[in-house]
């Protein structure tokens, strides 16, 4: 960018640098017809650098598509409206133009100052006395019309913000809007795989970088490079037809579920393991030696020297790795899609089955849907949610690490 | 963690020393363990794929192949005609009628008539599967098993990742389905996805290193990118569904150029998918790309400037030159997390079953993965078999693909 202002200053002022120098010199040069060595604005290259540009710049495009189009479904999410019938029938006919009138006593009790829909009309309800309502007619623009006796009235349902982030049921279509089950599940899985790979992650970080032998290390490394190359559907698979067989013979089959978050947890954590150990040695290596020299000097044993002096000393960039890995665990969607089963459910415990966010997306997106209806929105609000969060956590992290490479470069 | 708490005083004896040591040797151990852990967990993954590949089946023919077999020909040898009459013979003629109308017989080759033969005549059924450590160590038991169940049925050792694999259609038969659909549709997509997102990204990372200042607009492109990177990859489905197959669905699904029948042509097609891996790996590339730029010396650059060439120039004929390896590997790399990507794909509505190959960019797909994923989910034992046969095929594959970048990283490192 700053190139092209350079330049169309220069273009400006076209003798600029020739004038500054003294007169004499320049008459001279004229005299002698020396080239002009300035450099020229060439279209060609300026050219090709405004395509370099565009390319750059379209990142930030993909980014403003991703928060445009997550956001303006989740809009329409929110904006939805869902009927869902009382089973209220009412207690006789009404006329157009009746405002106040008789239901009868069974199906689910009616609210006050509410919306409710018989057959297309939409009524507002003013005041409920027993089974005395008194209503506005033909609401939000809809037609008065007559009704029979015995119709049902249906409630209005609309997704809010509060109920999104409070309501403990998660069934869009049935007008139950609150993610915490969804988000339960993630957190539950994505505890489970960050207690699986942040000990093992850092205990391979510290022998790599401060025990093994360079033989060892190139063994290993690639190794823990395959772990990360691995599809994650493979890891799905492996989940269901290894680990949670494996739980089931442990913990017994009563206890633990054939789709759990247990073993999604788990087979996730190895997963991310390869990330957790790569960015913590990576840390680790960035401890300056004489720190170590230091401390041996002082007559301390290598573990000592490794947990008292190196890792205090790289516990950002550890703090780095283990955000990092909380926000791959938390996007990680194939695993939980095959071994945590499908449904959301709201359970602290493990051993059952529950969908996570990202297992949400990919059971509504598999089956066929309709454009219109409030589950393929519902994925666009779940989608931001996930967004903001793992978002977040990167900003984070790499504020983290930047902060740490300021203190040993 | 006695061993963390300072030690007051100047005077440690023997012993004390001594309990330090062995404690250190203890936790080394104990690292030891957990660095082993990853290998360990490689290998049983590799195991358990490996186990479900392989085993003994029980297999009922609806029909016995010796029954078909004319003049003590087996039906291998037989001639079209002979095939053909074999299938009219066992199926109903309006199951006859179906093929005649899908594709006339005479047009078929003996090949295919062969295969018809077998799904819908032999129909084998594998009724039940063991894998392969079961059929090693308890055969006797598995005998005495099929003996009890299913009398009928006749006990094969089967290979499941077999040449027959790699090589029919998907099928709802697991004993006779492949993944030729599913390769296929994996190299449109990563054909197409590469197509976009190479040329674009080796320029963004051109730019960024060669051209960029460091002013706020490039940091935020810079910043940008590395978030980029780490939004999970099933966002980026969302961001295809959204853009690809629904806004731009007359072009992607090729209504808007006469390719596809506007009555049923949709957006869930080869070029959405590959736009979306296209976009989901530009971030990777780019990265990888800057990197590998990175690490051409300055003083390649300040000589070509010094005998006069332009940016351009000394980007064009030294700075990519140099880097071309680099770049080469890096995209290798992002492109083989794009082929093991699944997410993205069964959002943006990978097909469940298709039988058909893709014949070019508006055709539906369905990818090796997401069939590995569809396989998986079904309850019955015979589909995980061959869930586990297409990851092995899977695994092959990347394996093949990563050495190819490490052959080309030594091949261009040595000529520098």
């Amino acid at each position: 960018m700053s190139q092209f202002l350079r330049l169309t200053v220069r273009k400006s002022t076209p003798n600029e640098s020739m004038m500054a120098g003294p007169p004499n010199l320049r008459e001279q040069n004229q005299a002698q017809k020396v080239p002009d060595l300035r450099r020229r604005p060439r279209l060609r290259d300026l050219t090709i650098q405004g395509f370099l540009f565009l390319c750059g710049f379209l990142s930030i495009f993909i980014t403003f598509g991703i928060v445009y189009e997550l956001g303006k479904e989740s809009l329409l999410f929110f904006g939805n409206r869902q009927w869902s019938s009382t089973n209220k029938p009412l207690a006789a006919d009404i006329s157009a133009e009746q405002t106040v009138f008789e239901v009868g006593s069974s199906g689910t009790p009616l609210q006050g100052d509410a919306n409710y829909r018989i057959e297309r009309e939409i009524i507002h309800i003013d005041s409920i006395n027993g089974t005395t309502l008194t209503v506005q007619r033909g609401f939000g623009g809809s037609p008065a019309t007559a009704h029979r006796a015995g119709l049902t009235l249906e409630a209005e349902l609309r997704p809010d913000l509060v109920e999104f982030f409070t309501g403990s049921e998660w069934a869009p279509h049935n007008g139950k809007f609150g993610i915490l089950p969804l988000l339960n599940a993630t957190l539950i899985v994505s505890g489970v795989a960050i207690v699986v790979a942040v000990p093992l992650g850092l205990a391979t970080a510290v022998y790599l970088s401060e025990y093994a032998s360079l033989r060892a290390r190139n063994v290993l490394k690639p190794i823990l490079e395959v772990l990360a190359g691995i599809p994650t559907v493979v890891y799905g698979f492996f989940a269901l037809t290894f680990m949670t067989p494996l739980l089931r013979s442990i913990f017994g089959t009563d206890v633990v579920n054939i789709y759990n978050m247990a073993s999604a947890g788990i087979v996730i954590g190895i997963l991310i393991l390869p990330f957790v150990s790569t960015v913590s040695e990576d840390a680790l290596n960035a401890v300056p030696r004489s720190l170590r020299e230091a401390a041996f000097g002082l007559g301390a044993t290598r573990l000592e020297t490794a947990l008292r002096v190196v890792l205090p000393a790289a516990f950002s960039g550890i703090a780095a790795a283990i955000i990092l890995a909380a926000s791959r665990a938390i996007g990680e969607t194939m695993v939980v899609a095959i071994a945590s089963g499908a449904g959301p459910n709201f359970t602290f415990n493990p051993f059952e089955a529950a969908e996570t966010m990202t297992g949400h997306i990919v059971r509504i997106s598999g089956g066929d849907m309709s454009y219109n209806s409030v589950d393929y929105n519902s994925i666009f609000a779940v989608g931001l949610m996930l967004f903001v969060m793992t978002l977040i956590l990167n900003v984070i992290s790499q504020r983290i690490v930047r902060r740490f490479r300021e203190v040993y470069e | 963690m006695n061993l963390l708490r300072p030690r007051r005083g100047f005077t440690e004896t023997q012993e004390q020393l001594a309990t330090r040591h062995s404690r250190g040797k203890l936790v080394l151990t104990v690292f030891q363990f957990a660095t082993l852990m990853g290998v360990i967990v490689l290998v049983v993954l590799l195991l358990t794929i490996i186990n479900n590949s392989f085993g003994y089946s029980a297999v009922e023919n609806k029909v016995d192949p010796e029954n078909l077999t004319v003049n003590g020909v087996p039906l291998e040898g037989q001639t079209k005609e002979q095939l053909v009459a074999a299938l009219q013979q066992n199926v109903s003629a309006g199951l006859f009628a179906r093929f005649e109308h899908d594709q006339p017989i005479a047009e078929r080759d003996a090949a295919n008539i062969y295969d018809l033969i077998q799904e819908y005549v032999i129909s084998p059924e594998v009724v039940e599967s063991w894998n392969f450590y079961d059929s090693l160590t308890r055969k006797d038991e598995i005998l005495v098993l099929m003996q009890e169940r299913y009398p009928n049925a006749e006990l094969q050792f089967l290979s499941w990742v077999n040449w027959d694999f790699v090589r029919s259609q998907q099928s709802s038969h697991p004993e006779i389905a492949g993944v030729r659909t599913a390769i296929l549709g994996s190299v449109w997509t990563i054909s197409i996805a590469i197509f976009f997102s190479l040329p674009v990204g080796v320029a963004a990372a051109v730019y960024l290193q060669e051209y960029a200042a460091d002013n706020f607009i490039n940091r935020i492109i810079q910043t940008n990118i590395n978030n980029l990177a780490g939004v999970p990859s099933i966002i980026y489905g969302i961001l295809g569904l959204a853009i690809f197959v629904r806004a731009f669905a007359a072009f992607t699904s090729g209504i808007a150029f006469g390719a596809a029948d506007p009555s049923t042509a949709n957006g869930r097609t080869i070029i959405s998918a590959g736009l979306t891996l296209g976009v989901l790996v530009l971030p990777l590339i780019i990265i990888n790309a800057q990197e590998a730029i990175k690490a051409v010396p300055n003083s390649l650059r300040e000589a070509s400037f010094g005998i006069g060439a332009t940016r351009w120039e000394t980007v064009w004929s030294h700075v990519l030159p140099n880097a071309v390896a680099g770049i080469l590997t890096g995209s290798i790399l992002a492109v083989s997390r794009a082929i093991g990507e699944t997410a993205p794909l069964v959002v943006i509505g990978a097909s469940t079953f298709i039988q058909v190959d893709p014949e070019g960019p508006f055709s539906k797909f369905t990818t090796l993965p997401a069939q590995i994923y569809q396989w998986t989910v079904r309850p019955q034992g015979a589909f995980h078999n061959i869930a586990a046969a297409a990851s092995l095929v899977l695994l092959i594959l990347l394996l093949a693909l990563n050495a190819t970048a490490i052959v080309l990283r030594n091949r261009y490192s040595r000529r520098l």
